[in-house]
């Protein structure tokens, strides 16, 4: 008959209504600045730099390869290489940027930045609370703003930065065994030239520096 | 008891207590500008309610809270709204016919006032008691659409003006039954004036009051009342003039502002005063609902039944989606229309068919089988139900 469905329609929202006086589970809004609720694992907005260690500028591992600098579709990293060079994780002597600054107004958050890094350096961040009153400055991040340490990737992203660090780790042991039978090569072409006057002081003092730079 | 026949009395005393300051000869005038001000202070004042109460009613039926940010539980949300509304940009666009632009919110506003002259909120509380008080309601509420389609036709916009063509379509149709509906009020009462048509409902059986939306006649008519004042007030499911998936807001598409905010007021004035026309013509006007309620004041009464239907407008609009354009015609040429001209025949039979049962057997079984055939029908042939596609699916 007409106006049946009406009558259905009807106690519906009648129900809803009545109903999320009484249910909590009936209303899922979250009073967001009161309330909020842990971002799911996957969030991503914008990108960071990550540095190991405690000082920022100095561990950073971004080597200013600039290869992010050129695939970024929208073009809002702009990258200084510096002219010196210093050593990075595993101690091998890099540049670093002098200025890395990305446009968060221009960054469009795809992530081809993260994709594209060899040195696991830039990460996509979840901090969404951007906003500011200068909207030219204040949203250009230069390179102390946009690093954040290694335990802050880890409790944002944990499974993902669990990856990072593994395969960083094996890098870095490979690295080192890699640098032991150079010398120990050496150390042996040592021995074997040790009847000879000239005593070789080349080999050791590297693997100590190796060593500094990892702990 | 006299305190409470003074509390029922006690704004007809006061406006009598103001008016005895002035001379004789003034007296008629100020009792009228009182009664003035007290229905431009009150009504918007329970629009600015309403408002509130819709936002947060409408949440809850979806699940959600609704405005609770200003003031406790957001009730000072109107507040905000009209600050808002008040310090926004008044643009008017440069090819829209200025002059019309500007009157036509105003006139809207003032004809939707102005029917609120003749409705009696409470015992004497009348501010003119015409003889033909209902004739004169229906004749200012034909009047707010020439507004809507000023409002259309001045903007010079698309949008605007087809929302201004559907307003007039949808409430030329619908005035008809909304007008035919109430004519048997008026066949049975034999006035036109609404004081005497709430009289004439104040009567007891033991504790049920003769309300009119009690007899098979009254309730068929406040049904169909009901449906035609949603669809003159452009209230959901009627609301196509101003449909916002297809035309942006309808005829007020380039209001903004104030303009735009006294469209949303006589809007909202206009569902009101239609309400407390269908309170006064159906639901006993200020009467109690039990003869042992009467003790409280008639205007109490009055004012908790138009809550309550703006409460049942409110729960419509939370409810039903929007009707298509053939469909609404359809619904008011073919259904509301032979319905309407019907419960008129029947309001005659039950004049004078006597005192007896026979005449609710009769009228209710006429009335139910025109609606059930009328229903079928309509389902059948007119596509009131789900839309079927014949290519795509």
């Amino acid at each position: 008959m007409l106006g049946e469905g009406m009558l259905k329609g009807l106690a519906e929202t009648a129900k809803n209504f009545a109903g999320s006086f009484v249910s909590k589970e009936r209303m899922t809004t979250v009073q967001y600045p009161e309330e909020r609720i842990a971002p799911i694992e996957n969030t991503r907005d914008f990108p960071f730099l990550i540095f190991d260690g405690n000082d920022p500028m100095a561990g950073l591992r971004c080597v200013a390869c600039q290869i992010c600098e050129k695939e970024c579709p929208p073009k809002c990293i702009y990258i200084t290489k510096s002219a010196d060079k210093k050593p990075d994780y595993v101690g091998k002597p890099q540049n670093y940027p002098t200025r890395f600054d990305i446009d968060i107004s221009v960054c469009m958050s795809c992530q081809i930045c993260v994709e594209v890094c060899p040195f696991e350096a830039i990460k996509m961040d979840t901090e969404f609370e951007l906003s500011t009153t200068d909207r030219f400055g204040g949203l250009l991040l230069d390179r102390e703003q946009l690093s954040k340490s290694n335990e802050y990737y880890n409790a944002i992203h944990p499974t993902e930065a669990a990856e990072v660090d593994e395969r960083l780790a094996e890098e870095k042991a490979k690295f080192e065994a890699k640098a032991k039978a150079a010398a120990e090569a050496a150390a042996a072409k040592a021995a074997a030239v040790a009847a000879a006057p000239v005593t070789p002081k080349e080999a050791p003092p590297k693997e100590a520096t190796s060593k500094e730079q990892t702990s | 008891m006299s305190f409470l026949a003074n509390l029922d009395q006690v704004f007809v005393l006061l406006q009598h207590w103001i008016a005895g300051f002035f001379p004789l000869w003034l007296q008629p005038v100020v009792a009228t500008i009182l009664g003035v001000i007290a229905i431009v202070a009150t009504f918007p004042g329970i629009f600015a309610v309403t408002t509130v109460l819709e936002r947060k009613g409408l949440g809850r039926m979806q699940n959600r809270l609704g405005p609770n940010r200003v003031g406790p539980l957001g009730i000072l949300q109107p507040v905000a709204d009209g600050i808002k509304s008040l310090t926004k940009e008044d643009i008017v666009p440069l090819s829209a016919d200025a002059v019309v632009h500007f009157l036509a919110p105003v006139l809207l506003v003032i004809a939707v006032f102005l029917g609120f002259a003749v409705l009696p909120v409470g015992r004497n509380m009348v501010l003119v008691n015409f003889d033909a008080g209902l004739l004169f309601f229906f004749a200012i509420g034909a009047s707010t659409e020439l507004s809507i389609f000023m409002a259309g036709w001045s903007s010079r916009n698309k949008y605007s003006l087809l929302g201004a063509m559907r307003a007039v379509a949808q409430m030329i149709s619908y005035e008809v039954p909304l007008l035919l509906s109430s004519v048997v009020v008026v066949m049975i009462t034999g006035s036109l004036s609404t004081v005497k048509i709430v009289e004439a409902q104040s009567g007891f059986t033991g504790w049920f009051p003769h309300w009119y939306v009690f007899t098979p006649w009254g309730f068929a008519g406040f049904a169909l009342f009901v449906v035609a004042a949603l669809a003159e007030t452009n209230r959901s499911p009627f609301d196509l003039p101003e449909g916002e998936s297809e035309l942006v807001a309808g005829y007020f598409t380039e209001y903004s502002g104030f303009k735009f905010a006294l469209f949303f007021l006589g809007e909202y004035l206009g569902m009101l005063s239609i309400a407390g026309f269908a309170i006064t013509l159906f639901l006993g006007g200020w009467g109690a609902p039990f003869s042992f309620l009467g003790f409280v004041p008639s205007w109490g009464w009055f004012f908790l039944k138009l809550l309550a239907a703006i409460a049942f407008f409110i729960w419509l609009r939370g409810t039903l989606p929007r009707l298509r354009q053939d469909q609404l015609m359809n619904f008011a040429w073919k259904f509301m229309l032979p319905m309407a001209l019907l419960n008129l025949l029947v309001a005659g039979a039950w004049r004078f068919l006597g005192d007896g049962w026979g005449r609710w057997v009769i009228c209710s079984i006429v009335l139910l089988t025109a609606y059930a055939l009328l229903g079928r029908v309509l389902m059948r042939k007119q596509g009131l139900g789900a839309r079927s596609y014949r290519y795509a699916e």
